[in-house]
């Protein structure tokens, strides 16, 4: 983690919308959260800048949840401290809750309710009069494509529309700090297309946002920063960049003809690559350095090795290979194993 | 102060708007009672002696005092589906008055408590029911009644967060409070009971409550029993509302 201490000692009045660029909007120290004998969280540091994106990437059960409903004060931590917008989770967590906006991995609407409905019942409970918080409903339904769908019960609602309804009661209040709790899980690609768009869009007006995935596409395509948890622990933490070039450089990475050369074609190309390369099936996944001549070379080494080469690329290390390097295990393999996260 | 009654009224407005549109909760409130003070009435009426009383106008006020004991039903449900579905959570992330969720819930159900009572007591009158107090006797039952159902909106409350599906909370609910009702005095004379059963019968917050329902409606001499019904409602709110609200911080994860 970029270990730069925040400032506690001056909380940020309530009425402040505006956060200075390098404010931090959450500053968490030493958090450890159990669930009797399971260790949800054993000391977590995290850091957010106020109008960055953190991303909090682990498999199920790593304890991202258990962050989230600490920093919006539905939990309080055994030990550690935690600062939002300014404001201590624990002794200012009444007003804390004027300021931020949560969408849950269930998507939290009263099914029986009418999306403008769930939406003014929202408002109205931030304190809002009736009016106003109506007023507030439609021009979310409207930004969030909505409207049409405004007078219906939300049990009709596609998943989709659930989310984007989810989203937007989180909204509501025009909170400066937004939880959202594993968005896109369970939705189909289109709507996570759409999804990342809005959330794109909220971050551009000047929304931080802290998030949970266990996607790892999803971390690189939203998130400013990345924190990789693991066992209620921040195992590794930086910039998607940042945390690929720990991997090492490129992936050189081969399809042969025949699955059957595999060896001959990692013996062929072992002096070329920065540990022995890995064979699954009929790929060949080499890490190497440079990536000038590298795939001429791996060629012509191939040829005089006399493997036949189906396909051949260099790629940039994604976030599954920065996974398996810090974890030792893949991202997705964990999913079965739910502990009480 | 004024949060606490203002997200209260939201709550209940927006448990009493979902209500039409889910049609089994409304037959629930209506046909259900209905189907039970026909089938009492003409099944089992002929078969029971009520001394003093024509076995409609003993029924009515018992039959009313059990479905009102249930009417908290939806409360059970309802807590525990918002629970599941992560409602509360959301509520929890807001600035409301913290107790305005149990509140607003529990004040709901006195409006649908009292929706159907009322169309119990329309029955009753189409099948021989009459009134034979006062009309503010009339209406001191009825707040009785209400206040009776209240105390179990909170019972409900407290249930329907201590068990981990609405269908348990559905059965749990069925095995406790349905023999409770009936080994009172809301079907039947409680001397025809065994001498247990009678024991326990006659100190059961129902018998009390149903008695003191037919002095209120019917004139039948009341002892202690419209006060003992009042004092039996207050205090089961003092126990259960205060367990409820435990328990909402407990199971919403505080």
């Amino acid at each position: 983690m970029p270990a730069e201490p925040a400032t506690p000692t001056e909380p940020l009045t309530a009425g402040r919308q505006e956060l200075g660029p390098s404010a931090a909007a959450v500053s968490a120290r030493g958090l450890v959260k159990s669930y009797g004998s399971v260790r949800a969280l054993v000391g977590v540091d995290l850091d957010v800048a106020s109008g960055s994106v953190l991303g909090l990437l682990g498999p199920n059960g790593a304890g991202k949840t258990t962050i989230i409903r600490i920093l919006t004060t539905l939990l309080k931590p055994d030990a550690g401290s935690a600062q939002v917008v300014g404001l201590d989770v624990v002794h200012d967590a009444a007003r804390l809750r004027e300021r931020i906006g949560l969408a849950g991995q269930y998507a939290a609407v009263d099914e029986n309710l009418t999306g403008l409905e769930n939406l003014t019942m929202v408002g109205r409970l931030y304190g809002q009069p009736r009016v106003a918080a109506r007023r507030r409903g439609n021009e979310l339904l409207e930004r969030f494509e909505l409207l049409d769908a405004a007078d219906r019960a939300t049990k009709t609602y596609s998943g989709g529309m659930r989310r984007r309804l989810d989203l937007a009661a989180a909204l509501v209040a025009k909170p400066p700090m937004l939880f959202l709790d594993e968005p896109t899980t369970g939705l189909d690609p289109r709507s996570r297309l759409q999804l990342w768009g809005t959330i794109e869009g909220l971050v551009a007006e000047g929304t931080t946002v802290l998030l949970t995935t266990q996607y790892l596409d999803e971390a690189d395509r939203l998130a400013s920063e990345i924190a990789v948890i693991d066992h209620g622990r921040v195992i590794a933490g930086g910039t998607p960049d940042e945390l690929k070039d720990r991997v090492g450089g490129e992936r050189l990475e081969i399809r042969l003809g025949d699955a059957a050369q595999g060896e001959p074609a990692a013996r062929a190309l072992a002096s070329m690559a920065d540990e022995t390369p890995t064979l699954a099936g009929d790929l060949v996944t080499v890490g190497v350095h440079r990536r000038a001549g590298v795939i001429v070379e791996a060629v012509r080494r191939l040829d005089q090795a006399g493997v036949g080469v189906e396909d051949i690329a260099l790629r940039r290390p994604t976030l599954d290979d920065v996974f398996l390097a810090l974890t030792g295990h893949a991202a997705e393999e964990q999913q079965d194993d739910q502990v009480a996260a | 102060m004024r949060r606490l009654v203002s997200d209260t009224l939201v709550i209940a407005e927006r448990n009493l708007v979902r209500l039409p549109r889910a049609p089994e909760l409304l037959v629930a409130f209506t046909v259900q009672p209905i189907m039970f003070v026909l089938l009492f009435r003409y099944v089992f009426g002929g078969a029971i002696k009520t001394p003093g009383f024509s076995y409609a106008d003993f029924l009515i006020p018992g039959i009313i005092v059990q479905n009102i004991a249930f009417g908290g039903f939806v409360t059970a449900l309802g807590l525990n589906e918002d629970l599941h579905k992560g409602l509360i959570d959301r509520f929890r992330s807001l600035p409301m008055a913290r107790p305005a969720v149990l509140a607003g819930r529990t004040l709901a159900d006195v409006v649908t408590n009292g929706l159907s009572a009322t169309i119990l007591v329309l029955t009753g009158l189409l099948i021989g029911f009459s009134f034979h107090a006062g009309v503010l006797h009339a209406l001191a039952g009825a707040g009785l009644l209400l206040l009776f159902g209240y105390a179990f909106s909170w019972v409900f409350a407290f249930l329907g967060m201590l068990v981990s599906t609405p269908e348990a909370a559905n059965s749990v609910g069925f095995i406790a409070v349905f023999p409770l009702t009936f080994i009172s005095s809301a079907f039947v004379p409680v001397h025809s009971m065994p001498a247990v059963l009678r024991a326990f019968a006659e100190v059961n917050p129902f018998t009390v409550t149903v008695d003191a329902m037919r002095s209120l409606w019917l004139g039948a001499p009341a002892g202690n029993n419209v006060w003992g019904a009042a004092v039996w409602a207050v205090a089961i709110i003092a126990v259960f509302a205060p367990l409820a609200v435990a328990r909402y911080r407990r199971a919403a994860g505080g």
